[in-house]
């Protein structure tokens, strides 16, 4: 099946640019993009000047199979990225059990494969059971496909083990993702320390944990030479150790939650545990700077962060209840704040939420180019809607912190190697 | 008068003019508790359940009394030996409760917010006795009128809040009430028992007794919390003794006639010399707890009158 989509908004990260266009889709690739006319026999779709763009690649999100299937299942989490314009999920290992060896990881790649409208690729646990004590079989799982190795949330807490990963890794050039949060000071936080953290008397961390484990990690980096990506940089005081890290010459990249660039410590308000995520939501001063790190391509990668939780993990006592926040299909909508208010750019935006990842994980999707994957969405960047967390989401927790805000940004069409595996209502009736 | 509040969570949310009601209303039942006769029948028929999922004693004792002093039937719900052990979570626990129908439930919990997301689940007024390190209102009143009738004011004072700042609920809703007044307040207290970005809140923050205490009208202790203690807050009681306990020495420091208090239980010997906490001529401890019924009287007779009135408007159809 051929595509032809006309009056097309192109967003083209690796360029830079927005220009209007064509763009033909074909043999599962990008065939053409320009002025030309439609090629005979291919289907019509007429974009009417809104924007096309690279599908989303999700560096980190969480699909609880195997082990938690009635928080998310490949099913409704490959429903839900479909309709919410990611068309790679890179999905994190923090299941049950761990995804730690080929076995477990070939199970999770056919379930996937099966069930999935989008493209799933997996990571696999940089240590057994993610308990930081023996590395992985990091040769073996990537052979069976996995893009990169963590332990997630937990981190290596034992230097000796990380060192000897981080080098076996290294001889494999496989990418090793951190989770930069020292463990002892960030011990039963659930805020960040400060104004708010004292006015609600709950338990704070301070932001330098994150600098702390950062700055650990990266005597590390240096000691061997590893790839390595920090899965989430929060704090406006780790910004020039990255900086520092990039400089000299570490083979290290760095990413954020949309979270974290959209909401900030106040949002928590009373207690409401869907704003409790890891870590915590920061100061205001934080996000502005994490924001423009963004822009200025300091920070590389945005990502949703996609932890699904069911609602009784979640109606506790705020100490208690579960941290994450569902985001496939609000990662679009929440990240266009961005650009409505002038911080970044489209083309900016799609750098970071689809051309760095993908080019991190050596993987080919996230261009606008002739021969790229046809992994590509249809979107309205200004559409506005309300969220409404009980009709409006696929996924089968509903655990989102936008319940209820204004959004804009509405996805059209979606499309994977050329297929449409979604289609707002407008747009199927406008397609034909 | 002014009383608008449905629930009783903390002070954060009450304006300046409910605090002044509320006091003065406790006013007239610190004389009803002195009678022979203390008992009134403004609860009368009505259900005060106190559940209590952390250990206490005198909170406990007080609101009780303070209920049956106001005619209401009084059911006390050890919690930390019920169906939570069998692991009901706070929410289905206080449902069961809602469906026997309380109209006040007193409600202490040892995780913060825990009493705010609780009071979102029933259909009754729910009085805060402590949630976590955030809130512990009907103290901080008790204490502000301890205060005003000590001092003759509760506004243009320095008070001197003394101690684990960090994981007191006490200190919180003191600092916020006394700021709602007018007050200067000084907290003081070794750094790792200071909640970080406390001084944003207005307040000025010590750590030395001497200066933190010059010029105090009021010096207020706290408890060394040694059950929330997860190591290594301070090198030793004794040192804490002697840098921060309260003895005659340090008193100095403060206003000649500067009174001396205690939320309770006292470490005698640890933050306060036990000579001292006795001395009736600087100490209002005792007082303190006298004040603490005749404030949980009032704020229950309050919320009561509020719960009334918007019940009465629900059956009379009429929105609220």
């Amino acid at each position: 099946m051929t595509l032809y989509l006309s009056d097309a908004r192109i967003v083209d990260p690796a360029a830079g640019t927005e220009t209007h266009g064509n763009i033909v889709l074909d043999g599962g690739v990008i065939a053409a993009i320009g002025d030309m006319g439609p090629p005979k026999g291919a289907e019509v779709i007429d974009c009417r000047g809104k924007c096309v763009a690279p599908g989303i690649v999700d560096l980190g999100a969480k699909v609880c199979e195997p082990g938690e299937r009635h928080k998310e299942s490949f099913r409704s989490a490959g429903l839900a990225a479909a309709a919410g314009g990611v068309t790679t999920i890179i999905a994190r290992p923090d299941t049950l059990p761990a995804i730690d060896n080929p076995e477990t990881l070939e199970f999770v790649t056919r379930r996937a494969a099966e069930a999935s409208p989008v493209r799933i690729r997996h990571m696999a646990a940089l240590t057994k059971g993610r308990e930081g004590r023996e590395m992985t079989e990091i040769g073996f799982l990537m052979d069976a496909g996995a893009v990169a190795f963590t332990d997630c949330d937990h981190v290596v807490t034992d230097n000796k083990v990380l060192s000897r990963a981080l080098s076996y890794a290294r001889s494999l050039g496989a990418l090793v993702i951190g989770h930069p949060q020292d463990p002892g000071l960030s011990k039963g936080a659930a805020v960040t320390n400060g104004k708010f953290a004292s006015l609600r008397g709950l338990p704070g961390v301070s932001p330098m944990a994150e600098r702390m484990a950062f700055d650990r990690d990266m005597a590390l980096v240096e000691m061997t030479g590893a790839r390595y990506h920090a899965d989430q940089i929060t704090c406006a005081r780790t910004l020039p150790a990255l900086e520092r890290a990039k400089a000299n010459g570490l083979d290290v990249t760095a990413g954020v939650s949309v979270h974290h660039v959209t909401l900030n410590e106040f949002d928590v308000g009373d207690y409401r545990t869907f704003f409790k995520l890891t870590p915590p939501l920061r100061p205001e001063d934080d996000r502005i700077a994490v924001a423009q790190a963004l822009a200025s391509g300091v920070i590389d990668i945005l990502c949703s962060m996609h932890t699904p939780q069911d609602e009784e993990s979640k109606r506790l006592p705020y100490e208690e209840a579960a941290a994450g926040a569902v985001a496939l299909e609000t990662f679009l909508p929440a990240a266009l704040r961005l650009v409505h208010d002038g911080t970044l750019t489209l083309p900016q935006l799609f750098r970071a939420m689809a051309l760095n990842p993908a080019r991190r994980l050596g993987l080919p999707q996230g261009r606008m180019e002739q021969g790229a994957p046809a992994d590509v969405i249809l979107f309205d960047p200004d559409a506005p809607f309300v969220l409404d967390r009980f009709t409006m989401l696929r996924s089968k927790s509903k655990n989102t912190p936008f319940d209820g805000a204004r959004m804009q940004g509405k996805v059209l069409a979606t499309f994977v190697g050329g297929q449409r595996v979604y289609a707002a209502d407008t747009v199927a009736q406008a397609g034909g | 008068m002014t009383f608008r509040a449905r629930h009783l969570l903390g002070i954060e949310h009450l304006a300046p003019e409910e605090i002044r009601t509320l006091l003065d209303l406790a006013e007239t039942y610190v004389d009803l508790n002195r009678r022979t006769i203390k008992k009134t029948d403004v609860l009368a028929g009505m259900t005060q359940i106190n559940m209590f999922f952390e250990n206490s004693t005198r909170t406990q004792a007080s609101f009780e009394l303070a209920g049956k002093r106001l005619g209401a039937d009084v059911m006390n719900m050890a919690m930390s030996q019920s169906s939570v052990k069998k692991g009901e979570t706070l929410i289905d626990t206080a449902l069961t409760l809602n469906a026997m129908h309380p109209d006040l439930l007193v409600v202490r919990h040892q995780n913060s917010g825990a009493v705010d997301l609780l009071a979102q689940k029933v259909n009754c007024a729910v009085l805060n006795a402590g949630d976590g390190r955030h809130e512990h209102p009907t103290q901080a009143l008790l204490d502000a009128l301890t205060i005003r009738r000590a001092k003759g004011r509760l506004h243009r004072l320095t008070v001197a809040i003394c101690g684990d700042i960090a994981h007191s609920r006490v200190a919180r809703s003191n600092l916020i009430l006394l700021g709602k007044m007018e007050n200067r307040v000084r907290l003081i207290g070794p750094p790792t028992l200071m909640p970080p970005g406390v001084a944003e809140l207005g307040c000025e923050v010590y750590d030395d007794m001497k200066a933190g205490l010059e010029g105090a009208d009021v010096v207020m202790m706290l408890r060394l919390q040694k059950e929330r203690m997860d190591g290594g807050f301070i090198p030793s009681e004794r040192e804490y003794f002697y840098r921060f306990g309260l003895d005659a020495e340090k008193l100095g420091y403060a206003k000649d006639d500067a009174i001396v208090m205690h939320p309770g239980p006292m470490n005698r010997g640890v933050e306060i010399d036990g000579t001292l906490a006795d001395d009736i001529n600087r100490s209002v401890i005792q007082d303190q707890v006298e004040m603490g019924v005749a404030v949980r009287m009032a704020a229950m007779d309050l919320l009561a009158r509020n719960l009334k009135a918007a019940r009465g408007a629900e059956a009379a159809g009429v929105m609220v």
